[in-house]
């Protein structure tokens, strides 16, 4: 185990609410197969609601699909996965279109509309779902954009931003609905550890701000540790340790421990 | 034995190829089907429509315009040459409009559209997949088909007839222009044939088809696009697909229409 990460963690999650209190969504049992091969085996999960929740893992463990589960974007071949103790897999589109309506979704690459420019693309579920009128929508986007960071580059392009830029917008994205629930798929892939942190501290203050229920995937092992509550480690598409952070963090298991730890010696053997 | 296995193996192929080809019919039936209906489920967006009237439509004219001007020209000199064997010179003008109104007027503006609309809409759907910007769509409880593919179908449905009708018209005066400046054909003959021998059903024969091939083009390219994979490349050769698919399916349905409104 990363001491210096561990202890850093939990200077700062004493500073945090504890994370216990409602679920936001429960996995039950969950079992799928892309292409024949089994890629969650019974995974059983619950994400508290107003609180972090990170998701970590080997690549290939299946934290992507868990997330996609959550969202409803891909269904499982067993189990459940409840929202508010309805299993969304046995809602219709319209019922499903209704829950996301409360959540929002940061994609690894951003996702954004290239030929919208940035104010465009923050504005387009505003506009697409709601009657609001275009002062109001630019009134709530341009205080979004500030609170990323990025004031005055709404008529910038996307292929005009970094890359670190680009997902600032697709987060401001996400937010601009005043959602419940926030998903992020890897949220900082390829991005430098500058910008990297940069996001992490971003989200991270965004939830000071207004404390959704955030459900984060990420390989940022051991900046996430920092500021998640409630920490997810997959492997072979099961849970192999959930729970508040501090808890995983002292977690036995030796697979825990080495991903934790990123040590090259231990049961992971990748080479 | 080994020739009962080798049997069994062979139409088990074709068996797994034709189930695969069904299954392939059924999601692009249902695919169709789904985004007709999102035409009319709310909230209705007329902008977007009116935005791909424009691509479809007000951007292909000029393209439309020239074509027409050149087959016009065109039938005007094969048909003036034939006609001249038979002393039928006079008759120009019926030949060139009705050509152009029965099969070269929906034919050629369908495969134009195709080229450059078609391919377009393919292309731009596709890098919205493999961006993941339609999976965005629906994680913001967007119907994906409902924002991208029914107001291209309503497009080409309005745009691809009123093209037609353009095309027709445009290739009439192109081929008057040659028949009647060029050729010498009386200019009363050229217009006045044309009035007695084409009738109502001839242009609304052209007509019915154009809509036809409207459709046609809408769910080829907008599904091709749709089910696009594997990054650029993919998107290259969904748009060849969608260009090469729509433009066999036009010829092909042509003469299935043909068939049936002769």
């Amino acid at each position: 185990m990363n001491a210096t990460a561990a202890g850093s963690a939990t200077s700062r999650l004493e500073t945090l609410p504890p994370p216990d209190g409602p679920l936001a969504i429960r996995l039950v049992d969950v079992e799928t197969a892309l292409l024949g091969r089994p890629v969650l085996n019974g995974v059983t999960l619950d994400i508290p609601a107003r609180r972090i929740t990170v998701i970590v893992g080997l690549s290939g463990a299946g934290k992507s699909v868990i997330l996609r589960h959550m969202i409803g974007l891909t269904r499982p071949d067993r189990g459940q996965v409840l929202v508010d103790g309805v299993d969304i897999n046995l809602l219709s589109r319209k019922g499903l279109y209704a829950l996301r309506d409360r959540w929002g979704v940061m994609f690894q690459t951003g996702a954004l509309f290239e030929s919208m420019t940035v104010f465009d693309n923050v504005a387009f579920p505003l506009r697409e779902k709601t009657d609001l009128g275009e002062e109001e929508i630019r009134g709530k986007v341009e205080r979004l954009l500030a609170l990323v960071g990025l004031p005055g580059t709404g008529e910038t392009y996307p292929d005009e931003l970094s890359g670190g830029m680009v997902r600032r917008v697709a987060l401001a994205r996400a937010m601009v609905m005043d959602p419940e629930i926030i998903f992020f798929d890897e949220p900082t892939t390829g991005l430098d550890p500058i910008i990297r942190n940069s996001i992490l501290r971003l989200v991270c203050d965004t939830w000071r701000e207004n404390p959704f229920t955030m459900v984060m995937v990420s390989h940022d092992i051991p900046e996430v540790f920092n500021w998640c509550h409630h920490l997810v480690v997959v492997r072979a598409g099961k849970i192999a340790a959930a729970g508040p952070t501090a808890s995983v963090l002292a977690s036995e298991d030796p697979f825990v421990r080495q991903l934790l730890a990123g040590d090259s010696a231990g049961p992971i053997r990748l080479l | 034995m080994i020739e009962s296995e080798a049997m069994e193996k062979f139409f088990e192929r074709i068996g797994t190829y034709a189930l695969r080809r069904i299954d392939l019919l059924g999601r692009t039936g249902l695919f169709l089907l789904g985004s007709i209906a999102q035409c009319f489920v709310p909230p209705y967006r007329p902008r977007r429509i009116v935005e791909q009237i424009h691509f479809v439509g007000v951007k292909s004219l000029f393209v439309i315009i020239l074509t027409a001007s050149f087959t016009g020209m065109v039938l005007a000199i094969q048909g003036f040459h034939t006609l001249r064997k038979f002393g039928a010179e006079g008759l120009l003008g019926s030949v060139v409009a009705l050509s152009l109104i029965r099969e070269l007027g929906p034919v050629l503006t369908a495969l134009m559209v195709i080229g450059r609309a078609g391919s377009a809409m393919t292309a731009e759907i596709g890098i919205l997949r493999i961006g993941g910007v339609i999976m965005a769509l629906d994680s913001m409880a967007i119907e994906p088909r409902k924002y991208l593919v029914s107001p291209r179908l309503v497009g080409a449905v309005v745009s691809v007839p009123l093209l037609t009708l353009i095309f027709i018209v445009v290739g009439i005066l192109g081929g008057g222009v040659v028949g009647v400046g060029l050729l010498g054909v009386n200019l009363g003959d050229y217009f006045g044939r044309m009035e007695e021998s084409v009738e109502f059903a001839d242009i609304a024969g052209g007509l019915w088809k154009s809509f036809a091939f409207a459709i046609l083009i809408g769910w080829v390219c907008t599904w091709k696009g749709y089910n696009t994979q594997r990054g650029a490349k993919g998107v290259g050769s969904a748009t060849t697909s969608a260009v090469v698919v729509s433009s066999v399916l036009v010829l092909v349905g042509d003469y299935i229409l043909t068939s049936v409104l002769l």
